[in-house]
């Protein structure tokens, strides 16, 4: 248990510093909070371009997703490209595997510097809508208990995600960064991030139910909107999950992943230890 | 019969920055296709995304145009990130890879190593860019109108040189810089989707950002793209033939400008020993 949380700790340290010690604390300030909300932007822009500027609900809807989504898009590809980084690029891979560090609380440990990352630009992102987009969140109407279990349980569930590709990643060459972006984009696409899932076809709403980060986005939006508001309503497709359900099948969902992911992680390890792959690089 | 150093006749100074070319080139073409799941990765997934914002407009019933605006935006943007992450930032990577100082040390100007890897992109970004197309007319039934594809051929190739140009010119920036690279290329993803209109058109930002994106040849040969494809709807931001006089002007300067900067970066990076840095 000490070795696990030594890991973590110098992992989440060593990633932090990673992300954030390449420039001037002003300069990393501003790439922290303009790509996320340039990102927002942009669906606003959208937005305003058909309906001629009036907020609503489908307003919230998106402007929240887009902000929760970071954490998918972020955390995905921060834990697959671990692999990646530590074998091509520093080529480092091979020493850890000689090390004490347990590697998965490694890979946790360097996945913390993108989530605290992340949390920032979400924060930003919130702030800016409410006090510069007229997006209306009361702060005394949130569900805060429930804005924190489900948390807590969304990035489980996106790290365990994020697990499971970089066990893939074991296997893959450099431009695999576009594995990550696809599975995020089949996220992006199903999950209810930037419009309801009801917006689809009828015929891929049992897709989009069975990944996590649907739960995981609707039981945000039900904490910080509530369960009864237009925000919610707007997705007939989940009509049918309150929040105990909706929370239910998260916390089994995310168990199953955990488990699925780690058997991924370690065929992925196993087999890129066979065929001799651990120092492999494929730049060209 | 071998060469010996008295019958060795030197290549031509145009021979071998031709051959450069093609030398940087084919590693891309080739390299890529040798691991299938590229194909499948770089065609076909990238639609998911882009199928996203084409149902942003779907939920909020927008006119059917703007599903074709994103398709073409989408399409797009497969040559914005290539410009990105393999033009400008790739001699940071090749100076993490030691590639960099046999370029310097080969008797060939450093824009034909760029051109080179600018054709290899082109080659690998148009078969994502026309596999986004086909299928999002394919999946969404949108209809092209192209009544002059002679003029759309010459604002895409047009908008195409100039990007690669400014490409050219930012990785001479990229030559000196260590992880700052892959930050500023991270930076410029969203925020120039934004200012570009790779998702609307680029006129709904008002004159002064249009005018000021303007400079990202994408903004205005994607905006002249749309107004050839989608005729009637006024959606423009400038006439088509503003535009294309525009993405002249700006292939003539960025290029020029990417030969001065490669030549004065390089310069500085020989004289701060920076060319040779890695890790950093």
């Amino acid at each position: 248990m000490k070795n696990l949380w030594s890991t973590f700790k110098n992992a989440s340290w060593l990633g932090w510093q990673m992300e954030s010690n390449w420039a001037q604390p002003w300069l990393f300030f501003l790439y922290a909070v303009v790509r996320p909300i340039a990102g927002s932007l942009l669906l606003v822009v959208m937005y305003m371009v058909i309906t001629g500027g009036t907020t609503g609900a489908l307003f919230a809807y998106i402007y929240v997703g887009s902000a929760l989504f970071m954490f998918v898009a972020q955390v995905l590809f921060g834990a697959a490209w671990v692999i990646h980084e530590d074998r091509e690029h520093y080529q480092t891979l091979k020493y850890l595997y000689i090390s004490p560090a347990n590697f998965y609380a490694y890979i946790m440990g360097r996945s913390m510097g993108k989530i605290v990352l992340t949390a920032f630009s979400v924060v930003i992102t919130m702030l800016f809508g409410v006090f510069a987009l007229g997006l209306e969140m009361p702060l005394a109407a949130m569900n805060w208990p429930l804005i924190i279990v489900g948390m807590v349980l969304g990035l489980a569930c996106i790290t365990a995600f994020g697990l499971a590709l970089a066990g893939i990643s074991f296997l893959t060459a450099r431009h695999a960064i576009s594995m990550n972006e696809s599975v995020a984009g089949i996220f992006y696409l199903f999950c209810g991030a930037i419009f309801p899932i009801s917006a689809l076809p009828v015929w891929s709403w049992g897709f989009a139910k069975a990944i996590p980060v649907s739960y995981w986005l609707y039981i945000m939006r039900m904490a910080i909107f509530g369960a009864d508001s237009d925000v919610v309503a707007l997705d007939t497709s989940m009509s049918g999950y309150d929040v105990q359900t909706g929370l239910l099948i998260l916390v089994a969902s995310t168990l199953v992943l955990i488990v699925v992911s780690v058997g991924i992680f370690k065929i992925g390890d196993y087999i890129a230890r066979k065929k001799g792959l651990i120092d492999m690089t494929t730049a060209y | 019969m071998t060469t010996t150093a008295s019958s060795y006749t030197r290549p031509s100074w145009v021979k071998m920055n031709f051959q450069a070319i093609i030398g940087r080139s084919l590693p891309r073409v080739i390299g890529a296709y040798r691991e299938p799941s590229w194909i499948f990765m770089e065609t076909i997934m990238p639609i998911l995304a882009i199928a996203a914002y084409v149902y942003i407009y779907k939920a909020m019933e927008a006119p059917p145009q703007y599903i074709g605006y994103v398709i073409i935006g989408g399409a797009m943007t497969a040559y914005w990130m290539n410009v990105l992450w393999s033009m400008a930032a790739q001699f940071y990577w090749e100076k993490e890879m030691g590639n960099l100082e046999l370029y310097m040390m080969a008797p060939i100007s450093r824009m034909s190593i760029l051109g080179g890897m600018a054709l290899g992109g082109m080659f690998n970004t148009s078969v994502r860019a026309v596999t986004t197309v086909v299928v999002g007319m394919f999946i969404f039934n949108i209809a092209f109108k192209l009544d002059d594809p002679l003029m759309f051929g010459l604002i895409f190739g047009l908008t195409l040189f100039a990007l690669y140009g400014m490409g050219m010119m930012f990785a001479s920036l990229y030559l000196l810089w260590g992880r700052e690279a892959i930050n500023l290329s991270n930076l410029m993803t969203d925020p120039i989707y934004l200012v570009s209109g790779f998702y609307f058109p680029v006129k709904y930002l008002g004159v002064l950002i249009g005018a000021a994106a303007s400079i990202i040849p994408i903004t205005l040969g994607l905006d002249a793209m749309r107004q050839l494809l989608f005729p009637g709807f006024g959606d423009g931001f400038l006439p088509v033939w503003v535009e294309m006089a525009t993405l002249v002007v700006l292939c003539f300067v960025f290029f020029v400008l990417a030969k001065y900067m490669l030549d004065y970066m390089e310069m500085l990076g020989r004289r701060d020993g920076r060319l040779t840095m890695r890790w950093q």
